[in-house]
């Protein structure tokens, strides 16, 4: 009986012991350090809204809701995985724009070409004579800082290159913007109209709302209130006629902005080893951080975590050109067809576990390592390639481990 | 709405069925009670189970529950402490004649298909099973209504009882769509000839639909096939879905399974007029049991391999070919007088899993896709009786995207604790 009792008072014990602290027992959280998931830091009503987005961001979509019948992914997580750069295999096309004259290939389909169908529909072409571009998805983690750089600041770095040595000559975007874009409090338009854009590979688009409906548009098939029509195939002659019943509403549309306007920088990994911080040096030297600037500082904004705060996204938001090696032949707004928006190296060393291990970097992702993206730049940053491939294998290693820690 | 009314009508009159025949005689309920381990082929489970008889009354009645307590954790993100009610079922048999058999399941089942889309609606109330059995020779039935597809071993062996884990196994649940079951008709037999036996399953039936390829959870995912409710009635292709499975059981050696199912999943007509190919889904998986005489060790496997037709230039999201599998290891430890149950019985126990939902590599790139998990599952089981059991386990669990990325929802390790109840009735 003595051994029965305790038996089941070890029994009870043990039950309650582990009931009581088994949350003590599960994985521990991510080293917010290698992951870019995450907000910045809100109020209990902006995390609800946070949340709300986060549900949609992921969410896949179907026939059902919305999706295509011309589309390239299912859902914002399919190309952005963990708010990280894309994968090859949710790589879009965009065709039929060669100069600042715009697309005409509209009727035809473009700008994007919407490579899958739901089944019984035709796939999408391009058009004859039309060039094109495939792009590979950005980060998403830390844009909503992007917003916040005030035009002031972008025009300031533009000013600064005028008698940059190396020729470095980088310019603003400036594109129209649709109607429902609101512009900024703080904007400075060209004396067209056009105003200064910054999301994209061109820095075509002038800001999240914009990326957010034209991504569910020209990506998923998914109209919106902002943008009404779905994407058509002209092989098909099934082009709409008039503007549908929205298959997202502004509610679920507006938490996604939300979303990715709240999420945290990437965070940089052992800033203070000896070899990081020589490398930063070389990244200094070989004049890399012309383009690729290590600080800017955001402007105003109501969500607390985001306003006057100082980053480190290593780009200055222009377009360069970047030579003939990187030119497609296709462009937007008033980039020219081989000049392309400095992209932000934040994430970088992240970058390879979010595609499989291997490096898929550049517009395209045609470079598979660091060092052959570094060597695929032209034009504008020629000289700063001369200087690369003349580093003694100490600083060049030092360099690599620099970027692999952004 | 329909079936839930049936199954309160069917609750409450079974109810005033057990009521009156109680206060008459309480004793004229017998518990027809089966030890629930022993099967004599995989193909039987659905009538080895514990049935309540009354006299010589030709309905017997039973049933199963299933709850339990979790607490899981991914990444260091939980939702804390989960009481979750998955099943209840009932059945209810009838010997129409002595060659002539019926049995009905109607079952209540939270998050059935583990899709996204479905988990919100709920639980839900369903006829699993509902078929005639026609016995012409013991080599030769007819079997025809709600049947359950035969495919793999744990499709119609999934009662909760007979288990030592709390969890179903993934890949039958959410790579295969146990339970899956269909309005149709076939055929079976089974013939025993000293230490060996041997079965057969043939059925036509409804199908899958377009969902499979086309869901909420973003891969090929039979189970989406399960939220169609229009399914128990008309067919996505107009197409019969073909199940067949043979069994064959050496009483020393243990029991080996091969299975298929073939179904043309996609609506391709309209009002008659095509409008797509006809696309093709198909499932090949083989399963073995047996029990090792000297240690009574029971181990269980079964792995499967799903292939789908895609249409052309449809996302890579979606697989055209999947794999998965389990294997158990349950390994009694006492068996004995317990708290004055007579045959109670502790188990230990260990379940591994895998499956890749997408097997193959990127068109892109040439690398490979991912988008699979493997666990481990060890557990401990105390059954009083052998219709009852309770169970701790606990789970560790690697889950990757397409890419291979472990960072995200649902991603990367997973750990838990579930400790659980089921019993028949």
């Amino acid at each position: 009986m003595r051994k029965k009792s305790a038996f089941v008072t070890a029994a009870i014990v043990i039950a309650v012991a582990t009931l009581t602290n088994c949350s003590k027992m599960l994985p521990k959280m991510i080293d917010p350090n290698y992951g870019v998931c995450g907000p910045v830091s809100l109020s209990s009503a902006q995390s609800v809204l946070f949340a709300q987005g986060n549900d949609q961001f992921f969410a896949i979509r179907t026939a059902s809701t919305g999706l295509g019948p011309y589309f390239v992914s299912t859902g914002c997580g399919e190309c952005h995985s963990s708010d990280n750069r894309g994968h090859p295999f949710t790589m879009l096309t965009r065709f039929g724009q060669t100069d600042s004259t715009g697309n005409t290939f509209l009727a035809k389909g473009g700008p994007q070409l919407q490579n899958a169908c739901l089944p019984g529909f035709t796939s999408q072409q391009i058009p004859d004579g039309a060039s094109s571009s495939k792009f590979i998805a950005p980060i998403t983690a830390g844009v909503g800082f992007l917003e916040l750089i005030p035009d002031s600041a972008i025009l300031a770095m533009a000013a600064a290159n005028v008698n940059n040595p190396d020729g470095v000559r980088g310019h603003p975007n400036y594109s129209s913007i649709p109607p429902y874009v609101t512009p900024f409090a703080n904007a400075i338009p060209r004396a067209d109209g056009k105003y200064i854009c910054r999301f994209g590979r061109k820095a075509a688009t002038y800001d999240l709302l914009q990326q957010v409906a034209t991504a569910y548009n020209h990506d998923m098939g998914i109209t919106s209130t902002f943008m009404p029509f779905n994407p058509y195939n002209y092989l098909d002659q099934t082009a709409p006629s008039s503007p549908s019943i929205p298959d997202v509403d502004n509610t679920t549309l507006n938490s996604v902005v939300f979303y990715v306007r709240c999420l945290q920088t990437p965070n940089q990994r052992n800033a203070n080893d000896p070899t990081v911080m020589n490398g930063n040096q070389v990244f200094v030297n070989l004049g890399c951080e012309t383009c690729h600037k290590q600080t800017l500082t955001t402007g105003y904004s109501p969500i607390d975590g985001l306003s006057y705060q100082t980053i480190s996204p290593f780009t200055d938001l222009l377009v360069h050109d970047m030579g003939q090696g990187l030119d497609d032949g296709y462009t937007e707004g008033n980039a020219k067809t081989s000049e392309w928006r400095t992209a932000p190296l934040w994430g970088l060393g992240l970058a390879a576990g979010v595609q499989g291990g291997s490096y898929y970097l550049l517009h395209d992702g045609r470079a598979h390592s660091i060092e052959q993206a570094i060597q695929m730049h032209g034009g504008e940053a020629a000289e700063s390639v001369t200087r690369f491939n003349s580093l003694s294998p100490g600083d060049r290693n030092a360099l690599l481990t620099f970027l692999k820690s952004l | 709405m329909k079936i839930r009314l049936l199954f309160t009508s069917l609750c409450m009159s079974l109810a005033s069925f057990l009521h009156a025949n109680a206060q008459i005689d309480s004793s004229l309920l017998k518990n027809g009670t089966k030890d629930t381990a022993k099967n004599a082929l995989t193909m039987d489970a659905i009538y080895s189970r514990p049935f309540l008889k009354t006299g010589k009354f030709p309905v017997s009645i039973g049933g199963y529950i299933e709850s339990n307590w979790q607490y899981t954790g991914t990444s260091g993100i939980s939702v804390g402490n989960q009481f979750q009610f998955r099943r209840f079922s009932l059945f209810v048999a009838s010997s129409i004649t002595s060659k002539i058999k019926f049995l009905s399941e109607i079952e209540y089942e939270n998050d059935p298909t583990g899709d996204p889309a479905d988990a919100k609606s709920g639980g839900r109330f369903e006829i699993e099973y509902a078929a005639l059995d026609i016995e012409l020779h013991p080599l030769l039935n007819i079997r025809g209504g709600m049947i359950v597809n035969p495919i793999g071993a744990f499709n119609q062996n999934h009662d909760g009882p007979k288990w030592e884990f709390t969890d179903r196994p993934i890949a039958m649940t959410q790579m295969l769509p146990d339970t899956w079951s269909n309005t149709g008709f076939g055929i079976y037999g089974k013939e025993y000839t000293g230490k060996w036996m041997f079965g057969y399953e043939f059925y036509l039936t409804g199908g899958l639909n377009d969902s499979i390829i086309d869901n909420a959870a973003g891969k090929t995912f039979l189970p989406a096939a399960n939220a169609n409710p229009s399914r128990f009635t008309s067919s996505a292709s107009g197409a019969p879905m073909y199940t067949g499975k043979l069994s064959l059981r050496n009483t020393k050696v243990g029991e080996l399974g091969l299975s298929f199912m073939s179904d043309i999943y996609n609506t391709w007509a309209v009002e008659g007029a095509p409008v797509d190919d006809k696309r093709v889904a198909q499932v090949y998986d083989i399963d073995f049991n047996t029990t090792l005489p000297w240690l009574r060790t029971n181990i269980i496997t079964e792995c499967a391999w799903v292939y789908v037709q895609m249409p052309p230039n449809y996302t890579q999201q979606y697989a055209n070919k999947q794999f998965g599998g389990f294997i158990d290891i349950v390994q009694p430890v006492f068996r004995g007088r317990v708290f004055g149950w007579d045959h109670a019985t502790i188990n230990l126990a260990v379940r591994g899993e895998y499956v890749d939902w997408n097997v193959g590599n990127f068109a892109a790139t040439g690398a490979k896709m991912y988008n699979d998990l493997w666990s481990i599952m060890p557990a401990i089981s105390f059954r009083p009786t052998p219709q009852t059991v309770v169970r701790f386990n606990y789970r560790r669990q690697m889950q990757r995207d397409i890419t291979g990325n472990t960072i995200g929802a649902a991603l990367g390790l997973t750990e838990g604790y579930s400790l659980g109840i089921s019993t028949y009735f």
